[in-house]
């Protein structure tokens, strides 16, 4: 699904900054994997590029078959809005559109109905338990409610590959394990590709592949599919 | 790029959503089209207004009258007075082939007019001939004005001013036929003028009496004396062009010095009247510099307000962009903002503006139930829209630019 070969990133913000060093790194169709890395490891830069928001200088990243390299905008955007569904830390709602509108907005910008577009987004927000929070504007919603709209939103174009950024960084520890818990329930449900950074130990211990990321390097890949008991959620 | 409902729903979302923004950015282009609006349809009123004092006169005509002299000239001292007389208006209407119609008048000062109890002091009585309705025409609200018979054989009739008719009679009463009397002499009343003109030939026409030149040389004693001598132009000829004609042959039958600038008055009325047009095209290029600018300030507000919106709205249109909006998509979207808010605001501010235009409108209308015109043409209303389009074009260009630039990743940078 995801074939990365040597990727390499650096940001030449005043003093040349290389951030990512040949990052070579497969993920297979259905797969549930999380990256693991301090701050400033270059966990986000490569996130960024799986999710083709961001651009590498050199190397080869293949997703879904197809290479990803120097594409244009507008073929990013269509890309992004048809292969991958994005989850934030800090949600990114849009604040002046309800739940459902929020949910329904990938579909907007592929040219679905309003009322087909409206229809779907109800019934992705069902499958997450928030029908009655349809029409309910994201500062009415808790921590929890809003990232599970912004998961709606990721799966209601019905993407290849789920990117997650930090998806718990801003909720509580109870939250967390639901939104957690709803993203494995989409990998061993629907076998989805989910793609998990994170910083803490316990939310990349729920994943089954943890890859470790070190000063732009891979550091090393560890095999969780028993989720180690000493790391489980306290 | 796509545009249909859905695209016009998703704006209005965003503009309704967002109301005290939409409200701040529009309310610039709002407040320039209303003055624009203001300014223009209050010019048109004034020089409406102003016009239809001088109604009924006309804009071709001139006017003549004597005064001292001021050069020595063939044994005469300076500082003689001389008089035009009859026989010149003759020689004049003979020999200056371009002018239409002349008319000479002469005129009595502070007379007391007299009907039954009633009295009205300090009157103008005039001398006219029937010509002079040409010259200056009088709107008959009673009756008719002097005719050539009257003159002919001096009869003693009088048209009366507005402000005279109103003194002496009971309102509605038809004067026609009745006696009024000024120094002693009895006149027949034939015809109430209601000329509400502020242009005054020795004396308003409201606040005179108007009777047969002839009948008010025999009774005063005027003998050949005229005191002031009007004339119109044919058509295609200029004032100017008579004016010098007229005074030269003054100067010489009376035997006054070619040169003598002070002897031989004149006023011409066209030029006058050109003067009061060229002002108001000036007031209409001031009002509408002004208009633009406030306008064009209005437009620049709203870019302003617009780019420091995307700024704020960075976050947004990330998050749009990294769920699959083009580029394209933000561009349409930022421009019909902007121009939705620039033409639904600027039409309002039409609307506004042509109620308060109205509003004045009503409120000094005369009397007589004449409006003065306070408003603006269709097509300068059709013009003002046409602009506004523009000006909302232009004032997205900078903000969409800055839209464009946005990079989805920013979504994720920014909070």
């Amino acid at each position: 699904m995801i074939h990365l070969t040597d990727i390499n990133k650096t940001y030449n913000n005043g003093a040349p900054l290389h951030v990512l060093k040949g990052i070579t790194l497969d993920i297979n169709k259905g797969e549930f994997v999380s990256i693991m890395g301090a701050s400033g490891s270059g966990k986000s830069t490569l996130l960024n590029i799986l999710g083709i928001l961001d651009n590498y200088d050199t190397g080869d990243y293949y997703l879904a078959g197809q290479l990803v390299k120097n594409l244009s905008e507008n073929k990013a955007a269509e890309f992004r809005n048809k292969l991958i569904g994005f989850i934030f830390q800090s949600f990114n709602l849009i604040s002046f559109k309800n739940a459902m509108e929020n949910v329904a907005l990938p579909l907007y910008y592929q040219g679905v109905s309003r009322r087909k577009r409206n229809d779907l987004a109800l019934e992705y927000l069902d499958r997450l338990g928030l029908k009655e929070w349809a029409h309910h504007m994201p500062n009415e919603m808790s921590g929890g409610q809003k990232q599970r709209v912004a998961i709606a939103r990721a799966l209601i174009t019905n993407p290849q590959i789920i990117l997650a950024d930090e998806p718990t960084g801003a909720l509580d520890s109870k939250t967390s394990e639901e939104v957690m818990q709803i993203l494995k329930t989409l990998h061993s449900e629907q076998g989805l590709t989910i793609v998990v950074v994170t910083h803490e130990s316990g939310v990349a211990n729920q994943t089954d592949k943890i890859i470790h990321i070190k000063d732009g390097l891979i550091g090393a890949i560890e095999d969780n599919s028993n989720h180690d008991k000493a790391m489980e959620f306290k | 790029m796509r545009f249909d409902r859905d695209t016009l729903t998703e704006i209005l979302d965003t503009l309704t959503r967002n109301r005290s923004r939409s409200f701040l950015t529009a309310f610039g282009v709002f407040w320039g089209i209303f003055m624009l609006v203001l300014l223009s349809g209050g010019g048109n009123g004034l020089k409406q207004m102003l016009f239809m004092q001088l109604d009924g006169f006309a804009t071709n005509s001139g006017f003549v009258f004597s005064n001292s002299t001021s050069i020595p000239y063939k044994g005469f001292r300076k500082g003689r007075y001389w008089n035009i007389e009859r026989k010149d208006v003759e020689a004049i209407r003979q020999n200056v082939k371009e002018i239409d119609v002349i008319a000479g008048t002469t005129t009595e000062w502070s007379r007391t007019i007299v009907y039954n109890d009633n009295k009205y002091n300090d009157c103008t009585l005039k001398g006219l001939e029937p010509d002079y309705n040409f010259i200056e025409h009088q709107p008959m609200k009673y009756g008719r004005f002097i005719n050539e018979v009257d003159l002919k054989e001096s009869r003693k009739v009088a048209v009366l001013g507005k402000i005279v008719y109103e003194a002496l009679f009971k309102k509605g009463e038809d004067p026609c036929g009745k006696y009024i009397s000024i120094d002693g002499i009895h006149y027949c009343v034939i015809g109430v003028s209601v000329s509400e003109s502020i242009i005054s030939i020795n004396g308003n026409t409201s606040e005179s009496v108007m009777i047969p030149f002839s009948t008010l040389v025999k009774a005063y004693n005027k003998g050949d004396e005229v005191h002031v001598l009007a004339y119109t132009m044919k058509e295609g000829h200029k004032v100017s062009e008579a004016e010098e004609k007229i005074s030269s042959m003054l100067k010489s039958i009376h035997l006054i010095h070619p040169d003598d600038k002070q002897a031989v008055a004149s006023l011409n009325a066209e030029a006058e009247f050109s003067m009061i047009d060229n002002l108001f095209i000036g007031l209409n290029i001031l009002v509408w510099i002004i208009g633009l600018g406030t306008l064009l300030a209005g437009a620049i507000g709203v870019s302003n307000i617009m780019i420091v919106t995307i700024k704020e709205r960075t976050s947004e249109i990330g998050i749009r962009r990294a769920i699959g909006a083009h580029s394209s998509d933000i561009l349409l979207q930022i421009i019909s903002e902007c121009l939705i808010l620039t033409i639904f605001a600027g039409l309002c501010g039409l609307s506004f503006g042509v109620g308060v235009l109205n509003i004045i409108d009503t409120f000094v209308t005369t009397d007589a139930g004449r409006h003065y015109g306070f408003g603006i043409m269709l097509s300068t209303g059709i013009g003002i829209t046409v602009i506004l389009a523009l000006l909302g074009i232009f004032s997205a260009l900078a903000p969409a630019l800055r839209a464009m630039a946005i990079k989805p990743i920013e979504a994720m940078r920014e909070e």
